[in-house]
């Protein structure tokens, strides 16, 4: 093959087999190195998954976010159809984030939903853009749509950040793992756990921007169609 | 020595913010004077409102009064205001015709138009904070044992309701479907206001004392500036078509 061509393949495809690649080395290590015997003893092991949800949908709406600024700067189309796609996948991984912490949490706290500030945040995240998707759809003029969504992102991407900021100091002590001294957080993890945790996160958040690649090309193409 | 290009060039840019500043008052002033002479001469609106006010106060005390205790009282009229909030600031861009709405378009700049509704529903959401403490006081019995902090509360949780309020409804005027669409477009984003407001105000019916609330007040004064300042900056998108 011509050099220019395979330079451009791996260019292409490079992050995405990355993705794969982490993902698979996650999965499977993620289920067979030992972990440390804390108090939540082998659903530690969620850690790889569930917080992988949490990363992949803060990297999708903040993306959106930015997309929805461009938007607003330039005014082109294909701004607001990435900014769309961006919230899409943010929400597919705010919902698998909460299946995956409600089976934990099941076995952890013997009921799937608790009164707590992480979990009222992850709520309120979903609220808002299911919300967005809404207001997308009462919407029919294509520029108009852009613009009013565009202005809403913006707005409740900034409420959101000071919600997940405000409410655990208002709601009190979160019985959520990842507070100070807690066994999850990073600088206290086992160092074998950190082995596979940050090239988990990465493989995920690769993931999400994948999947966010695969929707806006589909995205495209409806519209050409139906154009 | 000072060069006299760069005296010049400062002074006209304060004088240019000055002038930008002083219409911008003048626009405020004006707008927000015609809302409230609309709403004295279009009575039904506001007796609409108070009226809702009052029978749903009723019919929370008519339900609840065996059982109210301050946590309960405290619920109750933060819920109660929030949802007298979203039905009188809901029609504040619905309630005009397009073709006068094109007509401010030609007098006035956005952030005019915006900050006098802002303005115009602060006041609303006082008159109508105060006039449902009022009573839940004659109804349910004071239960407030720190007067000024439950005031600075009321009057910083109107503000904050009615410029975000004031921001969504905006945002829904231009889609169709409108009120159910305001309820689930703010509702989630006023979440942290509310919390905040419900705590703090709790703390007044609980306790004498200031201690530890006056993080509370500059938190919420710094929630509403946020809010102020990002209906400021995205209101001209919206209010262009």
């Amino acid at each position: 093959m011509h050099y220019a061509l395979r330079l451009r393949i791996f260019k292409t495809y490079w992050w995405k087999v990355l993705s794969g690649v982490l993902l698979i080395y996650a999965i499977v290590m993620g289920f067979s190195i030992p972990v440390p015997d804390t108090m939540i003893q082998e659903t530690i092991r969620n850690l790889f998954f569930h917080v992988g949800m949490w990363f992949g949908m803060l990297a999708m709406l903040t993306t959106g976010f930015i997309y929805s600024l461009r938007f607003l700067r330039t005014f082109n189309l294909k701004e607001d159809r990435m900014a769309v796609e961006a919230v899409n996948t943010g929400i597919l991984f705010g919902i698998l984030g909460i299946l995956t912490g409600m089976i934990w949490a099941n076995f952890t706290w013997g009921a799937p939903w608790v009164n707590d500030p992480k979990l009222d945040g992850a709520a309120a995240g979903l609220l808002i853009y299911l919300a967005y998707m809404v207001l997308r759809s009462s919407v029919n003029d294509i520029k108009n749509r852009a613009k009013i969504s565009a202005v809403y992102n913006i707005f409740a991407f900034v409420m959101w950040i000071v919600f997940v900021l405000v409410i655990p100091r208002v709601s009190g002590a979160s019985i959520h793992p990842g507070n100070e001294d807690s066994p999850v957080l990073p600088m206290h993890l086992d160092p074998a756990m950190r082995w596979v945790f940050y090239p988990a996160m990465l493989g995920w958040i690769l993931l999400g921007f994948w999947i966010l690649n695969l929707r806006v090309r589909i995205n495209k193409l409806n519209g050409e169609m139906t154009a | 020595m000072i060069k006299p290009s760069r005296i010049s060039g400062t002074a006209f840019l304060m004088l240019f913010l000055h002038e930008t500043s002083l219409m911008l008052l003048k626009e405020i002033k004006i707008l927000s004077g015609k809302e409230i002479r609309l709403e004295i001469k279009q009575k039904y609106v506001l007796n609409g409102i108070l009226l809702y006010l009052v029978s749903t106060i009723l019919i929370a005390y008519l339900a609840f009064s065996r059982v109210i205790d301050p946590e309960t009282w405290n619920s109750l009229f933060w819920i109660i205001l929030l949802f007298v909030a979203v039905n009188s600031i809901s029609k504040s861009f619905v309630q005009e015709s397009p073709s006068r709405l094109i007509y401010y378009y030609t007098l006035s700049s956005p952030q005019g138009i915006l900050l006098s509704k802002i303005l115009y529903n602060g006041l609303l959401m006082i008159l109508l904070a105060g006039l449902s403490s009022g009573l839940f006081i004659l109804l349910m019995g004071n239960r407030i044992l720190n007067f000024p902090l439950f005031l600075a509360v009321l009057f910083l949780g109107s503000i904050g309701l009615s410029s975000t309020l004031t921001m969504v409804a905006a945002i829904a005027s231009r889609a169709s479907n409108n009120f159910s669409l305001i309820a689930i477009l703010s509702f989630p984003i006023i979440l942290p206001l509310l919390l905040i407001l419900v705590r703090v105000s709790s703390s007044a019916l609980n306790t004498v004392g200031w201690a530890g609330n006056a993080g509370w007040l500059i938190l919420l004064i710094m929630i509403d500036i946020t809010v102020i300042l990002l209906a400021f900056i995205l209101f001209p998108y919206i209010w262009k078509e």
